[in-house]
């Protein structure tokens, strides 16, 4: 790795997304996180002022790129174009994760730029785990595969969510992305226990956790990202710190993006979080 | 079912929005609310990166006809690449056919998305001022760099542009069967468009796209304007083509 750069960070890291109303405090090198996230698609361009953005703000903090478009439940296969740019990217950048979610977007030549459901079968198990057994081939490196949020359910579903992405990690060596917020929105929509959902989750394989804020809609809780945190997200938080204590924790916003230091305000009680998981983990009378 | 056929299906539903084909999926329980917000992510992204793709276009044909034209383009071109960006690429063509008669709204929409694409191209070492001294001219091959396009306008879209930027009112809308060539290009981070003779627009466009030699551009313009006004030409194209920073130079 360039010297200029930092290296990743050891332990647990909290961290922000990189977004364009804070691109000039990231510049300037002065915010007090470990890492920043990108969404990898908003850099995957062939040059201008976002790849230089990029290339600056990556000389003061390790990057991890969180990808929304690879569609790894594709039943068609990955598209070589889009993992040929990803790769570009990862060679330029030298990101510390590289993510994208448990879901598809895309199916043939039409692509529908939203995080779709899977149906939770065999089959689809099957596409997902070559899928991702492909995408790591080409990149060289294990992904992490986070949990989406969810509005339906299928009929034919075989196994919980759950389930199929510990059998994911299992069969292909991929990391995890926990979204707390993702889990507390799927179990709100389809009536089933966080506290479950947590305790089947193979946390030796959680390298990040992502923290967000959903919308009450008419119908069920829409993950919208476009406010704090609320309370039962950092429960869940504190249980997934329990069993991950050194992964990686950063908060997502992507609309209604609030001034930098009120995300820093947040982020602080994600670390004290995370010191009173390491204090309990570390007392064996807890 | 299989995986392959929920994707087609669901798919389907999103770009018709027809219920017969929502009955087709295999929803546990009712499922037609979450149907809902799926539908309305779907269009909603496409029409918010349409929005924020042509400004100037939405401000020229106001709200409601932008939006109309938009769901039009919605209902004809399903998205096809794996970035959304991509989506405002078949729009000034689909302008076209919803404004026959109407060239600015379309070359309006070609202005915007050339900016656009210029702001992304890739990066280019381009050939400065104080390096002209040291080429071999009788070597050099000359490119334009990646950041660069030349539309043949037939309307005054680029004046209409040019005044909603400014947020000053716009001209009337004026076109003709005479070509306008417009260049847009990138000089370091900022976009920038001017308007180019024939003659000027004729030379660029030779370096477009492929490296050229110094000495075949000067022949084109001896054959085209005879041996003295051909090169006082090339030589003071030249020098506005390296202040405006629009071409590499590479020595062979």
């Amino acid at each position: 790795m360039p010297s200029s750069r930092l290296a990743p960070p050891c332990g647990p890291a909290f961290g922000l997304g990189l977004r364009k109303p804070h691109y000039q405090d990231f510049l300037e090198g002065a915010v007090p996180v470990d890492f920043v996230e990108v969404i990898a698609e908003n850099f995957m361009v062939p040059g201008g002022r976002p790849r230089d953005i990029l290339r600056r703000v990556r000389r003061d903090y390790p990057v991890a790129l969180h990808g929304v478009s690879m569609s790894i439940g594709s039943a068609d296969g990955l598209r070589g174009d889009y993992l040929a740019r990803l790769k570009a990217l990862i060679d330029e950048v030298e990101p510390f994760i590289v993510s994208d979610h448990l879901c598809w977007t895309r199916h043939n030549a039409h692509n529908a730029h939203d995080l779709l459901p899977l149906p939770y079968t065999r089959e689809a198990l099957d596409v997902v785990c070559a899928n991702v057994d492909h995408a790591q081939d080409v990149l060289g490196r294990a992904l992490l595969i986070e949990n989406p949020s969810s509005y339906i359910a299928f009929a034919h579903d075989e196994m919980s969510e759950w389930d199929f992405l510990a059998e994911v990690a299992r069969r292909t060596g991929c990391g995890l992305l926990l979204d707390v917020n993702n889990i507390h929105v799927s179990a709100s929509n389809h009536g089933f226990s966080s506290a479950d959902y947590l305790a089947a989750i193979p946390f030796d394989r959680v390298g990040q956790i992502h923290l967000a804020g959903h919308t009450q809609g008419k119908h069920c809780l829409i993950d919208t990202h476009d406010r704090p945190v609320p309370e039962p997200v950092w429960a869940l938080l504190r249980t997934a710190l329990a069993g991950a204590p050194q992964a990686a924790v950063m908060i997502e916003r992507d609309d209604a993006i609030p001034p930098l230091p009120e995300l820093l305000g947040e982020l602080d009680i994600a670390r004290a979080m995370a010191r009173g998981a390491a204090l309990e983990g570390a007392n064996p009378c807890v | 079912m299989r995986l392959s056929e929920l994707q087609h299906n669901f798919l389907d539903w999103l770009a018709s929005a027809d219920d017969a084909v929502a009955a087709r999926l295999p929803l546990a329980g009712d499922g037609r609310d979450g149907l809902a917000i799926y539908q309305n992510n779907y269009r909603g992204n496409l029409m918010a990166c349409l929005a924020d793709s042509f400004p100037h276009t939405l401000l020229w044909l106001g709200e409601a006809a932008f939006e109309a034209a938009a769901a039009r383009h919605i209902d004809r071109v399903p998205p096809s690449s794996w970035t959304l960006d991509d989506y405002a690429l078949g729009f000034p063509e689909s302008l076209i056919e919803d404004y026959p008669y109407e060239a600015e709204v379309s070359e309006l929409a070609r202005i915007e998305l050339a900016l656009s694409q210029a702001f992304i191209a890739a990066d280019a070492e381009v050939l400065k001022a104080d390096q002209m001294g040291d080429v071999d001219w009788d070597r050099a091959m000359l490119q334009t760099i990646p950041a660069l396009t030349i539309l043949p306008l037939r309307s005054n879209a680029d004046d209409i542009w040019i005044a909603l930027a400014h947020e000053a009112p716009p001209p009337n809308a004026q076109w003709d069967e005479t070509e306008r060539p417009v260049l847009i290009w990138r000089q370091e981070w900022l976009c920038k468009m001017r308007r180019l003779n024939g003659d000027e627009a004729a030379m660029l466009g030779y370096l477009i796209g492929s490296e050229v030699p110094f000495a075949d551009l000067c022949a084109r313009a001896i054959g085209r304007w005879g041996e003295q006004d051909g090169i006082a030409r090339i030589g003071q194209y030249l020098g506005q083509w390296v202040a405006d920073e629009l071409v590499r130079g590479v020595e062979r």
